[in-house]
């Protein structure tokens, strides 16, 4: 699983652990990971396992195949610390929150130097986080690409808490 | 050749139909009006019965302040006369007729150019005439045809004779009406029944009805009394608003007449739709700038809010923006943000809220504290946690664990609770507006079997929280509904079972809670609670109350005895058996387990559930405790529980069975009730000690004695 955040945020990952308030961890609860700091891990506790339904903030799951696929939940908690970010247009943001790729007409922005296939966060062009994906094309190659070429696959996005509501529990 | 037309019939028409469209439909009404016949009506009452134009005009010129209600008045009289002849004859083409009747006079009355507010109803589209002038006279008409489509087959043929007093007299007619306002006999109900019921009419006759209701010594029929008035309303009020008789009995109860109808309207009409900004990721102006870009009308909650904001109207969906999505704002009803402020959460605190689905109340505690502290978020259905848990995420709430307990067991799973607060589940009664199968589906038992859940859960509540909290011991009960057993009764109920105490909730506006309320009465300190109705705050109905936890310890103790007493000694008034009770029992409170040793004897440690605490959701540590008081004999009555807690032993089994089904089976509790009911005559016919048992102990005796001696 940290593999999957570092593919994200690279070694941030340390200050997702050591953070000022107390060390938080991750905590695995039904094949769920959550992240949580310590003091509510011990008060969770005290709840039965068939009955705790979230902990914190659920960050992702394990799949049957025990792949780990990361939520759109932990979008907070990576996009401060993001190293690579993809702006959209606003005539795209839309049509990624509906779960579309990003084509290169709707890319405003990206940061120097995305390698390909590097885990990046989408924001719009008002600096809100609307999900995450990965770079189908590295900075060099998406100046060069004709507007109809994806750059960045969807993984995830805001609008799922409306889409699959279901999913995140 | 050719032409159609008699030259010799032709009538000369002035300027051609467009032009005259042109100077406004005044024109072309007036045409109608000369040719027709104004001055008498066109149907076989045409001799007697005069239209009162005349009158109406003169006054109309004389009296300079004639407001509008005035004038409606007279018009509503003329209407009258009108009614007459319609008596019996309810049929829509009869009443259009008449319409057109009425309106002529009206616009007879007024001048030629006064017609165009019937024009727009005869479905002319002219707007220029209509908007300035006839405002207030086209109140006035659709006053006029409600008037006369509801066909008063209540007033009786003697209005016409009041047609021909000036405009005095008119003001004392009308007075004269409201007094003949004639409750229909019942064979006028009967064909109600069976013919189709206009609504308008009911709803005239309803106005009526509450007006002479408020009125009454002054209105009243002569030999009715004010109890066939009220049947009427009430039935007429079920029609018109589709209620049952049940509920709108009870709201009679709540609510005096007049504010009836004003609570019944705002039912019909939802109220608007309210936001509530997350604080954690944006502040309110800004999230009112970025909304506004997107295209959509909103304002500020009020004073009492920093975080609400109050939509009109928008053109895009406010459950789909972009933040929304970002977790910006949630969707949330005003009346929902009450209950969260008057537990004003501190930072660092752990908050317990038990019914937290879909989880706006558990996100704005969260936002207050800023993430820090925890809070826990429970529900007892499953599928509702879903939009808990997506709306923590959502809103970007880290300090929450979500759990699926149902909200009696919360005491034993974790307790010592700075703050709790229980949104009960309840019969609904204040959100009709958003529900409307509330108003037919509820019915006493419902009511019952909420107020008996509330009881549990604010029992539990009560227990979770800590009293020697260092910045809490808080609870905040809050229900959306209106009906007192749900409200105050429950509360009253925890302030005779537990140490606790109602103080302000610190919402400055809302009504105060019932102090007392038909037979019952209530602690004083009711008053601190608040009541918010639909029809005075705009939001939805609501009942919020803080309660103060003084001490952990003891309330335990008096509550075993309580419950205890409260099995032995009555079934259907709790309130009033219990207050006798708690006298007594409050001498017990300085016992502690002294005789355990006794105890010990006769009953297992631990475990004699008596199966009404577990009906009223004790945990199994009070119980325990309870044990010990068992043995104190200062009662007499103690003697009995001893007998009781052994038999009890005996239905530990069946009690923790019925323990586990409590949370499917509302009508569980019924049968809890009788069962007890039916143990309690078992006990009480157990003071005395069965043979067998008799015996053995005559033995045991026979044999310490024979001991004894030797």
């Amino acid at each position: 699983m940290f593999e999957k955040l570092s593919k994200y945020i690279g070694e941030n990952i340390k200050l997702l652990v050591d953070r000022p308030d107390g060390t938080y961890c991750f905590r695995l609860h039904n094949d769920r990971v959550y992240y949580i700091s310590e003091r509510i891990l011990k008060l969770a506790t005290n709840i039965s396992r068939d009955k705790l339904v979230s902990v914190g903030t659920c960050f992702g799951k394990f799949t049957k195949t025990l792949k780990f696929r990361l939520h759109i939940t932990a979008l907070d908690f990576l996009a401060p610390y993001a190293k690579f970010k993809v702006w959209v247009k606003p005539g795209q943001e839309q049509s990624f929150l509906y779960g579309n790729h990003v084509l290169k007409s709707g890319l405003g922005r990206i940061t120097e130097n995305t390698n390909q296939y590097q885990g990046v966060v989408v924001y719009s062009m008002s600096d809100v986080p609307l999900g995450f994906g990965v770079a189908a094309k590295s900075t060099q190659e998406c100046r060069r690409v004709d507007p109809m070429s994806i750059v960045v696959f969807h993984q995830a996005d805001i609008g799922e808490f409306i889409r699959s509501e279901d999913t995140l529990t | 050749m050719g032409r159609k037309l008699d030259p010799t019939t032709y009538v000369k028409r002035g300027p051609g139909r467009k032009s005259r469209k042109q100077k406004g439909a005044e024109t072309e009404l007036t045409k109608f009006i000369t040719e027709g016949d104004s001055d008498r009506f066109t149907d076989e009452n045409s001799e007697w019965l005069k239209p009162a134009k005349r009158k109406r005009e003169a006054d109309h010129i004389d009296d300079d302040d004639d407001d509008d209600s005035d004038s409606q008045w007279e018009q509503e009289e003329d209407e009258e006369g009108e009614g007459q002849k319609k008596k019996g004859k309810r049929q829509l083409i009869e009443n259009d007729d008449d319409d057109d009747d009425d309106d002529d006079d009206l616009v007879d009355d007024y001048g030629a150019s006064e017609d165009s507010g019937e024009g727009e109803k005869e479905g002319e589209s002219d707007e220029e005439v209509r908007q300035k002038k006839l405002q207030e006279v086209m109140d006035q008409e659709t006053d006029d045809d409600d008037e006369e489509e509801e066909e008063e087959e209540d007033k009786d043929g003697e209005k016409s004779g009041d047609e021909d007093m000036d405009e005095e007299d008119t003001v004392q007619v009308n007075i004269d009406e409201m007094d003949t306002f004639k409750l229909p006999k019942a064979e006028d109900i009967a064909k109600e029944g069976v013919m189709l019921v206009d609504l308008q009419t009911i709803h005239q006759r309803i106005k009526d009805n509450v007006d002479v209701l408020s009125h009454f010594s002054t209105k009243r029929e002569g030999g009715k009394d004010r109890a066939e008035y009220l049947s009427l309303l009430k039935k007429d009020l079920s029609t018109y608003y589709s209620y049952n008789n049940f509920l709108i009995d009870k709201l009679l109860e709540i609510f005096p007449v007049s504010e009836l109808i004003d609570f019944l309207e705002a039912n019909e009409i939802q109220r608007p739709v309210t936001i509530r900004t997350n604080t954690l990721k944006t502040r309110r102006r800004d999230l009112a700038q970025a909304l506004i870009n997107r295209g959509v009308n909103l304002d500020p909650l009020g004073k009492w809010s920093k975080v609400g904001l109050v939509i009109f109207d928008s053109s895009v969906p406010i459950g789909a923006t972009p933040e929304y999505l970002a977790g910006h704002y949630m969707l949330q009803g005003a009346s929902s943000f009450l209950p969260v402020m008057a537990l004003s959460p501190q930072e660092g605190e752990t908050i317990l809220d038990m019914s937290s689905a879909p989880g706006g109340k558990a996100t704005y505690i969260a936002q207050l504290m800023r993430n820090t502290g925890v809070v826990v978020a429970n529900d007892a259905s499953a599928d509702r946690l879903k939009s808990v848990v997506g709306n923590i995420h959502r809103l970007g709430v880290t300090n929450s664990v979500v759990c699926n307990y149902d909200g009696r067991q919360f005491p034993k799973v974790m307790g010592g609770f700075d703050r709790v607060l229980l949104d009960a589940p309840c019969s609904g009664t204040g959100v009709i507006s958003k529900d409307p199968a509330v108003k037919t589906s509820k019915d006493e038992s419902d009511i019952q079997r909420s107020a008996h859940l509330q009881k549990e859960l604010i029992l539990a509540a009560i227990d979770s929280v800590n009293a020697e909290s260092p910045s809490g011991g808080y609870l905040v009960y809050c229900t959306c509904s209106i009906m007192v057993e749900e409200n105050e009764w429950v509360v009253d109920y925890a302030l005779k079972k537990r140490n606790v105490k109602l103080v302000p909730t610190g919402l400055d506006f809302g009504k105060e809670g019932f102090t007392r309320f038909k037979e019952r009465r209530f602690h004083p300190s009711l008053k601190l609670s608040r009541r918010f109705y639909p029809h005075s705050h705009n939001m939805d109905g609501f009942f919020v109350a803080k309660l103060k936890k003084f001490s952990n310890t003891v309330p335990t103790t008096t509550v075993d005895n309580g419950i205890v007493t409260t099995i032995l000694v009555e079934e259907t008034e709790p309130s009033g058996d219990v207050k006798v009770q708690s006298d007594s029992f409050d001498e017990e409170k300085p016992f502690k387990a002294g005789s355990k040793n006794k105890s010990k004897k006769q009953k297992p440690d631990g475990k004699p559930v008596v199966s009404q605490a577990t009906a009223n959701g004790k945990s199994a540590k009070s119980i325990a405790k309870k044990t010990q008081k068992n043995e104190n004999p200062t009662v007499p009555k103690k003697a009995k529980m001893d007998n009781e807690t052994e038999k009890v032993d005996k239905e530990i089994n069946k009690s923790n069975i019925v323990k586990t089904d409590k949370e499917t089976s509302k009508e569980g509790s019924r049968f809890q009730k009788k069962g007890d009911k039916q143990r309690k005559s078992h006990i009480q016919s157990k003071k005395r000690i069965g043979k067998n048992k008799f015996n053995k102990l005559k033995k045991l005796l026979k044999n310490e004695f024979g001991n004894e001696h030797l």
